[in-house]
């Protein structure tokens, strides 16, 4: 792929030609940003980049721009998600500029959950854009350097564009058309549903890569490791969009209760051992959820330490 | 057509609790086919109604009347010489007709009996199911006549989102996936390379965000 064209470290990595790390970082149900930075303190030395979620499943907390300053306050890498569920297109733009006004220069464009799952099932929800079409906005304010009413920017944001891609939900025939067509609006690295079918990612990815999409994106292998049984069987039952394997389930089923967090970690670094000898996987993004103390480990036992050093 | 519910009974009994001479008025559209708002609705609610009163040992006079549309100068004059004579007039048309009845009798209080739900169609008898959201600008060309502005729990232009399972919507199992229904109707189609025509940022001035609208047609007008 090309020499990177932002600021972003992330992106640097990836040009590099490194298996980039990245991890996230959940703000509070509050407004102690301390939280955010003992967090990010956990991670720091194991990872990129931190992505910081932007109201994940529609449950309010601090605000994810908040998160990301801190973050880059901290001297590290603050990956913006940003879902197009609670925002419109002049609030969207402004928060990207505010985001560019603290050199915050990669960014994850998303839909967002619906906000029936959350604290405020009772609200609105927004999608002026949707995720594909927010990918164009940013690309537009960067490239162009124009407001999407026409306008000139001064000091266009230099973002590094993300998106998110699931290899396994329905219909699995548009999997790597909507692929395509989120590179095609502008995405420039893509982070993934959680993997547990390891089987359908390769088939998935494979498949991108027979297109010649893995040319044209990085893709980040996104893995969560199991903390228990029930995790797994919730994971499999509960959220919408993922996969996860009966073969999964049983193992850590048959696990002794008290063990089942270790198998979980273990199922995790087996998947990244196996999935860093894909072709077309450009990294991992290691979704320790209220678990980043064990990113890590993760990251040690996977051979991905340490990770290396870009101007 | 405009899908509506009748209201629960004690919201409504609270609304008219203090007339002594009621007006229940159906309408002879829409409402009558979502059997919410009709003549044997009206005539229903009103029998409810009697009874309740009668039971709190009270008068009240409860009159029925079903128009052929409440959202028609036309047929809401034919009430012109009673309404006055009612304490309050209780419409069970859709928030359209509430609102032109309110309009025409403005000194008169005017509660909805119903609450309006959507533009859908009948599935079958007693399943309704929305279908627009009167955007004012259709999209339908190009989802294979399936609209993800009222279909899609986010109405998303470029779906399906991540929570498509097995067709179904990740708000409600019952739900189906808007944009599963688009993709098998393109393949059946035989377009399915249009699923990657990316559609851009919509206009949305024509839809609710533009203000109250207004169609005007010169070539029409009297």
């Amino acid at each position: 792929m090309t020499s990177p064209k932002t600021p972003s470290k992330l992106e640097k990595i990836l040009a590099a030609g490194h298996l980039a790390v990245t991890s996230e970082c959940g703000p509070p149900r509050g407004s102690d940003i301390a939280e955010v930075e003992k967090k990010a303190n956990l991670i720091k030395d194991h990872v990129d980049a931190i992505n910081v979620t932007d109201n994940q499943t529609s449950v309010t907390r601090l605000c994810s721009l908040a998160a990301c300053i801190k973050i880059k306050q901290m001297g590290l890498e603050p990956v913006l998600q940003m879902v197009t569920r609670d925002r419109n297109r002049i609030a969207l733009q402004s928060d990207i500029l505010g985001a560019a006004a603290f050199d915050i220069c990669t960014m994850l464009c998303l839909s967002g959950d619906h906000q029936s799952f959350g604290d405020c099932a009772t609200g609105q929800n927004v999608y002026d854009l949707d995720s594909m079409q927010l990918i164009q906005t940013v690309r537009h304010m960067r490239d162009e350097g124009k407001f999407l009413g026409g306008a000139d920017i001064h000091r266009p944001p230099q973002m590094f564009v993300g998106a998110a891609a699931n290899p396994f939900a329905d219909p699995y025939e548009i999997r790597v058309p909507r692929l395509a067509k989120k590179i095609a609006a502008g995405a420039e690295f893509i982070q993934t549903q959680c993997i547990y079918n390891i089987d359908k990612f390769e088939d998935w990815i494979r498949m991108a890569r027979e297109r010649g999409l893995t040319e044209k994106v990085y893709i980040l292998a996104g893995v969560t490791p199991l903390k228990s049984a029930g995790m797994a069987k919730y994971m499999k039952n509960r959220v919408p969009g993922m996969d996860v394997p009966d073969e999964v389930v049983q193992r850590m089923a048959d696990t002794p209760k008290e063990k089942q967090a270790e198998e979980g970690i273990k199922i995790c670094i087996e998947t990244i051992q196996r999935l860093k000898e894909v072709p077309g996987v450009a990294g991992f993004h290691i979704m320790a959820i209220e678990w980043e103390e064990m990113v890590p480990r993760i990251v040690e036992e996977s051979g991905l330490y340490p990770r290396p050093a870009v101007d | 057509m405009i899908v509506a519910k009748q209201k629960p009974f004690e919201e409504i009994v609270d609304m008219v609790k203090d007339a002594d001479k009621l007006l229940i008025v159906g309408c002879n559209e829409c409402v009558t086919v979502c059997e919410a708002g009709g003549k044997k609705e009206v005539g229903i609610l009103a029998s409810a109604l009697r009874m309740y009163f009668a039971n709190q040992g009270r008068e009240v006079q409860i009159d029925e009347r079903t128009l052929e549309r409440q959202c028609d100068h036309e047929y809401l004059e034919e009430i012109r010489d009673i309404a006055d004579t009612y304490d309050a007039i209780l419409s069970l048309a859709c928030g359209v007709g509430v609102q032109f009845m309110a309009e025409k009798y403005h000194s008169q209080f005017v509660y909805p009996g119903v609450n309006t739900c959507f533009l859908g169609a009948t599935e079958e008898r007693g399943v309704w199911t929305e279908r627009c959201q009167a955007c004012g600008s259709c999209i339908l060309a190009v989802t294979g006549g399936i609209c993800p502005v009222s279909r899609c729990a986010k109405r998303i232009l470029n779906g399906p989102c991540g929570g498509s399972t097995k067709g179904k919507c990740e708000i409600n199992k019952e739900v189906d996936c808007a944009w599963q229904l688009i993709v098998d109707r393109l393949k059946a189609l035989d377009r399915f390379s249009d699923y990657e025509k990316i559609t851009p940022l919509k206009d949305w001035s024509t839809d609710r965000a533009g203000g109250p609208r207004k169609v005007v047609r010169e070539d029409v007008k009297l």
